[in-house]
C-alpha cells in the first residue's frame, strides 16, 4: 500500500499527462495525472472512470506533485483550496462557485480529555461546514470534477449528509441534482436536502440497495456525475483535507493517534493518504502514528472482520440509530483493516446506547453537538482507552463529522428538563437546583 | 433457466456495447460459465484465479447480493434479473 503512494507523489509516466481526453481543458485537474488501480497497479486516463478494467478495483488519483511548500499553502484562502497543489482541482478553482468548506476549527478538548483520561485530546469539528458535514469537502472535490466533465446532473446515493451536501453544492453551481436516499431516514436529513433541490429520491430499502441503484442510472445515464460512484476519485480525495488540516492547525506535525468514523472506509484511507503524502512532500516529518475506525454495532462488518483477523468482509444488513454510518458493504472496507493493522491501531464498535452516551459525552464537556456518527466515534474512543487499546499519554485527535441537529432524535428521550416547575421561586428552590 | 444479466460500462467491451444480455444456468456458477461461452473472456473478469467473485464486485440474484445467498451456488429461477455492479460506496 505504501508502495502506491509512493509511486502517486513521485511516479511519472510521460505518454499519459493529464488533459488528453476530448474536451477536458488543459489543467483541469492539477497535478492529477492518471487514474490509478488500487489493486492491480494498472492507469487509465482521467475521466468519469472508477473502476478498473481488469480486476473492479478502486480507481484513486496518481499525481506528479510539484515543490509544494508551507508557506504557499499558508497563503491560500481558509477553506480547502489551500491544498488546491494536492487535489485533482484546476489552479483557478475559486473563480468557480462554490461552498468553500474546510478550515473547520480543531479544539484542544482538556475537559473531555480529563474525563477520559487522555492528556492531550483535540477534536477535529467538521460540523461547521456549510450544511454541517465532512461532506462538504468531497463534494466541492467532486463538483469540480462534474464541472470540468461538463455534466448536465450531480447526483448521489446517501445515508444523508452527502445528499445535503451535493444538493447545496449543486444549487449553488446552478448544476440539476438528484439525490438517492433510503426512505427511512433521518427527517431532519431529508429536509436538509430537500430544502435544496426539488429531486430527492427516497428509495425503499437501506443505502446498499440506493447505492445498487445509483451504480445502474450510472451505467445508462450519460452526463450524470454520481459524486460516488462514476467520480468518486475525485470526491473520494477531498477527504485528504480532513488530514493536511490536522497536520497544518497542530504547526505542521501529525497526531500520534486518530479516531476516525468509518462507514464505507473511504475518509479513513484519505486522511491516512494525506498524512503519507505530507511525509513524502517533506511538510511534516515522519513519525508513527496510530489510525483507529469507529463502527456502530449494528452495522460493524469492518469492526467484526478485524477482531476475527480476516481480510475478508462480510457484508451486513444495518440496524442501528447511527444511520450516517450504516454502509452494510462498505467498499473500503479492506483498506481500513491494513490501515489500522500497519499502524498498530484497531477497529472498534458500540452499541447505540453508547453511541447516545458519546453524544450527551461530548455535547457536556466540550460544547460541541455532534450527530449520531460523532457519538459512535467518542463512544468507541472511550472504549479504546477502556480497553487499553489507546495510549492515553499519547497525543489523540478524534474527528467529528457532522451536526448534532440533523440527528435530534437519537438524544431527544434521553435529555430533556430537569424538572417542570410553576413560575415561583418556591418551586424553583424545591428542584434541588439552586 | 434463461435469465438476463445486466452489465456494468467496464464489461461491455465483451458483450458488444450490450448493456442487458440472456444467459442459461439454474445457479449463478452456470449463468457464469454460459456468459462465457457466448462473450469469451468475460467470466475471468468477474472471477479471480481462485474461481472466487472477485473482491470489488457485487453480483445481485434479484434485489439481493449474492453473498447474503448462496454466493456463486446461488439459484437463477426462470427470468431472474441478475446484476454485475463494482463496488462503490462513500455515502
Ligand atoms: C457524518 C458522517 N461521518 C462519517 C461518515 C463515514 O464516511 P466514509 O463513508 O467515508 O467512511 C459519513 C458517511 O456518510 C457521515 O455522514
Ligand atoms: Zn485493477
Amino acid at each position: 500500500m505504501s508502495a502506491v503512494i509512493a509511486e502517486q507523489v513521485t511516479g511519472n509516466t510521460p505518454d499519459n499527462t493529464p488533459g488528453t481526453t476530448p474536451g477536458i481543458r488543459e489543467g483541469a485537474f492539477g497535478n492529477a495525472r492518471a487514474l490509478i488501480c488500487r489493486e492491480c497497479g494498472h492507469e487509465v486516463e482521467l475521466g468519469p472512470h472508477y473502476a478498473c478494467m481488469e480486476c473492479f478495483g478502486p480507481l484513486e488519483i496518481a499525481y506528479d506533485f510539484p515543490v509544494v511548500t508551507r508557506e504557499e499553502i499558508e497563503a491560500g484562502p481558509r477553506n480547502i483550496w489551500r491544498y488546491k497543489a494536492l487535489l485533482p482541482v484546476p489552479t483557478d478553482i475559486e473563480q468557480s462557485p462554490n461552498m468553500e468548506p474546510g478550515f473547520t476549527r480543531l479544539l484542544r478538548a482538556r475537559n473531555l480529555g480529563r474525563e477520559l483520561g487522555i492528556e492531550t485530546l483535540w477534536v477535529k469539528d467538521d460540523s461547521t461546514n456549510p450544511t454541517n458535514s465532512f461532506k462538504d469537502r468531497v463534494v466541492a472535490c467532486a463538483l469540480s470534477a462534474a464541472t470540468e466533465f461538463h455534466s448536465k446532473v450531480f447526483a448521489c446515493p446517501s445515508t444523508g449528509n452527502l445528499a445535503n451536501a451535493v444538493a447545496a453544492a449543486g444549487a449553488r453551481a446552478g448544476i440539476k441534482t438528484v439525490v438517492f436516499i433510503p426512505s427511512n431516514l433521518e427527517k431532519p436529513k431529508q429536509v436538509n436536502s430537500a430544502v435544496f433541490t426539488e429531486s430527492l429520491v427516497a428509495v425503499n430499502g437501506n443505502y446498499d440497495d440506493v447505492n445498487k441503484l445509483a451504480s445502474e442510472i450510472a451505467g445508462e445515464e450519460d452526463g450524470w456525475a454520481f459524486v460516488n460512484v462514476n467520480v468518486r476519485p475525485y470526491y473520494a480525495e477531498g477527504s485528504k483535507t480532513l488530514g493536511y488540516e490536522i497536520a497544518e492547525q497542530l504547526g505542521w506535525r501529525l497526531p500520534d493517534q486518530i479516531v476516525i468514523p468509518v462507514a464505507s472506509g473511504s475518509q479513513l484511507t484519505k486522511v491516512h493518504k494525506a498524512f503519507q503524502e505530507l511525509v513524502k512532500l517533506g511538510l511534516v516529518e515522519d513519525k508513527p502514528y496510530k489510525v483507529f475506525g469507529a463502527q456502530a454495532e449494528g452495522c460493524s462488518p469492518v469492526s467484526t472482520a478485524y477482531k476475527a483477523g480476516t481480510d475478508a468482509i462480510r457484508p451486513v444488513k444495518p440496524d442501528t440509530i447511527a444511520k450516517s454510518l450504516a454502509i452494510g458493504n462498505p467498499a473500503d472496507g479492506i483498506y481500513v483493516l491494513d490501515i489500522c493493522r500497519e499502524t498498530g491501531g484497531a477497529v472498534e464498535d458500540i452499541t447505540d446506547d453508547e453511541v447516545r452516551d458519546g453524544i450527551v459525552l461530548l455535547a457536556r464537556t466540550e460544547g460541541i453537538f455532534t450527530e449520531t456518527a460523532g457519538g459512535t466515534t467518542v463512544g468507541v474512543l472511550k472504549k479504546l482507552v477502556e480497553s487499553g487499546q489507546l495510549d492515553p499519554t499519547l497525543e489523540t485527535v478524534v474527528i467529528n463529522t457532522g451536526h448534532g441537529l440533523k440527528t435530534l432524535d437519537a438524544v431527544a428521550d434521553s435529555v430533556g428538563p430537569a424538572a417542570t416547575i410553576d413560575p415561583s421561586y418556591a418551586a424553583f428552590v424545591k428542584t434541588g437546583l439552586a | 433457466m434463461s435469465v438476463s444479466v445486466r452489465v456494468p460500462t467496464i464489461l461491455r467491451t465483451y458483450t458488444g456495447g450490450e448493456s442487458e444480455v440472456t444467459a442459461q444456468g439454474t445457479t449463478l456458477a452456470e449463468v457464469l460459465d454460459d456468459l462465457e461461452a457466448s462473450y469469451s473472456g468475460i467470466r475471468a473478469r468477474i472471477l479471480d484465479d481462485n474461481g472466487a467473485l472477485r473482491r470489488f464486485v457485487n453480483v445481485y440474484v434479484g434485489n439481493d447480493d449474492v453473498r447474503f445467498l448462496d454466493d456463486l451456488a446461488t439459484p437463477t429461477p426462470d427470468g431472474t434479473q441478475v446484476s454485475v455492479i463494482p463496488a462503490v460506496a462513500g455515502g
